[in-house]
């Protein structure tokens, strides 16, 4: 399943997201990660980290995280992120927004 | 043309009658004329990098230079019998210079016009100038700064991390924990002044304002007890970075306000933003004291509000701010935190002022 594909789904499922970000982090970082693993919990995870994993998903899903919706909770686990990629593309507004 | 040229960031020698007299490969007893070895250790005090284009067997060449003590002066020797214009490309190419700040001496005019043909910016000088360079503008930087006078050793020092990195097959993690990463976090000093604005003009994607801080501005704002000017420097196993951030902070009880952050783009991949966030972040929690921070979105800051916000901070109103002088209306927008205590950094040691302690809301005053 090639990532054009997965962003032109009509619909995209939660498994299907998780899947293809498990694979994205596994290569970057040479671990074995689970959905619900805290990726930040050691406070390794570099702003150039960072910055690379919120355009990956804006370039994979087509979705512009902006404001509020960069908080870090949003991104500690692959299922974190799913979640936030499946409401942004569900349009519906940013959760906790001040 | 009365402007100052360019200065050259990188001299690249040939060997044979240039740097040493003699020709090494007809078996010649070469040595390097008068002046020569003071020229390199001059040069190299200026930050400016040496290397090496020379037709000649590469280890028998770079054998006779560590037996004249000059092979530690030279960064990315090219030593072969390719056509020398490539080496000098490759060299820049790798130290990601300009032509027009590279320069090239030979004896051999055909050497220099082959050069010149295929690299028409490169500026090439003949041996028997050699003797006046250290005199000629563009090899007299302007301003030589802490860092420029050990610039040799870091790009060296970053050579052999970029190697060691390219063959660790290990987590990234475990490759930053091998690296022995130390921040040191200080008051700016006046010597390091120079640096720091180096700093504010060159990290376009790590500023956080896009404000540049003039030499002057910095210097008063060292001296006004309301701010702290502070200077990161960085060293690992290999060697040091040098000045990688700057901080400028205004202090008041109970709110401290970040008008500028700026950081490297060197150490941005080891994590160098986020480690300073949060450190201030607990030091801020410790001088109960509220953080804001000022952030202005260029079109290449967009890493540094996402270190901010994956540090905490966010839009939340709060009342602190009220004491902060207006934010204007050119775009610049707080972001603000109520700290914690944070844990320190896994895979960098931090030593830093005690600012909590410096800046502490004072306790109430026991009724008398």
């Amino acid at each position: 399943m090639s990532t054009e594909s997965t962003a032109q789904g009509a619909e995209l499922s939660a498994e299907s997201i998780e899947r293809e970000l498990l694979g994205f982090l596994e290569a970057k970082t040479r671990t074995t990660l689970t959905p619900d693993q805290d990726m930040f919990a050691s406070g390794l995870v570099s702003s150039m980290f960072a910055m690379e994993l919120v355009v990956h998903l804006e370039q994979t899903y087509r979705v512009a995280i902006v404001g509020a919706d960069l908080k870090l909770d949003n991104f500690r686990t692959v299922q974190r992120m799913t979640e936030l990629v499946l409401r942004l593309r569900a349009g519906s507004p940013a959760v906790g927004h001040a | 043309m009365s402007d100052v040229p360019t200065t050259v960031k990188c001299l690249v020698w040939d060997l044979d009658n240039t740097l040493w007299q003699g020709t090494l490969s007809e078996g010649d007893t070469v040595r390097p004329p008068d002046g020569v070895r003071e020229l390199i250790i001059e040069l190299d005090s200026r930050g400016i990098l040496q290397s090496v284009a020379s037709k000649n067997d590469h280890d028998l060449a770079w054998a006779k230079l560590e037996e004249l003590g000059l092979a530690k002066y030279f960064v990315l020797p090219r030593i072969g019998w390719g056509p020398k214009s490539d080496s000098v490309r490759d060299i820049a190419e790798r130290l990601k210079f300009a032509h027009g700040t590279i320069a090239f001496v030979d004896d051999q005019p055909a050497e220099r016009a082959e050069v010149s043909f295929h690299l028409p910016e490169v500026r090439c000088y003949a041996a028997d100038q050699v003797p006046a360079l250290a005199d000629l503008p563009e090899f007299s930087p302007r301003n030589v700064t802490v860092d420029a006078r050990r610039r040799r050793q870091m790009y060296q020092a970053g050579f052999r991390r970029e190697e060691e990195q390219a063959a660790f097959r290990g987590p990234t993690e475990e490759f930053l924990r091998s690296l022995e990463l130390d921040m040191r976090i200080g008051r700016a000093t006046e010597e390091q002044l120079s640096r720091v604005e180096e700093l504010t003009l060159r990290t376009s994607q790590m500023n956080a304002t896009g404000v540049h801080y003039s030499d002057a501005a910095l210097r008063e704002l060292l001296a006004d007890p309301g701010h702290e000017v502070l200077v990161t420097t960085m060293a690992d196993r290999f060697g040091p970075h040098g000045a990688v951030g700057v901080m400028l902070l205004r202090t008041r009880p109970g709110v401290w306000h970040i008008k500028l952050l700026a950081t490297s783009c060197r150490v941005v991949s080891f994590g160098a933003g986020a480690a300073i966030l949060n450190w201030l972040i607990d030091q801020a929690a410790r001088a109960g004291a509220h953080l804001v921070a000022d952030f202005r979105p260029t079109e290449r800051n967009r890493m540094m509000e996402i270190a901010y916000r994956f540090a905490g901070l966010g839009e939340e109103s709060c009342a602190c701010q009220d004491a902060l002088p207006d934010a204007g209306a050119d775009g610049l927008r707080r972001l603000h935190l109520v700290p914690a205590p944070r844990e320190p950094h896994a895979t960098i040691r931090i030593s830093a002022p005690d600012l909590a302690a410096d800046h502490r809301v004072a306790a109430p005053d026991p009724v008398h």
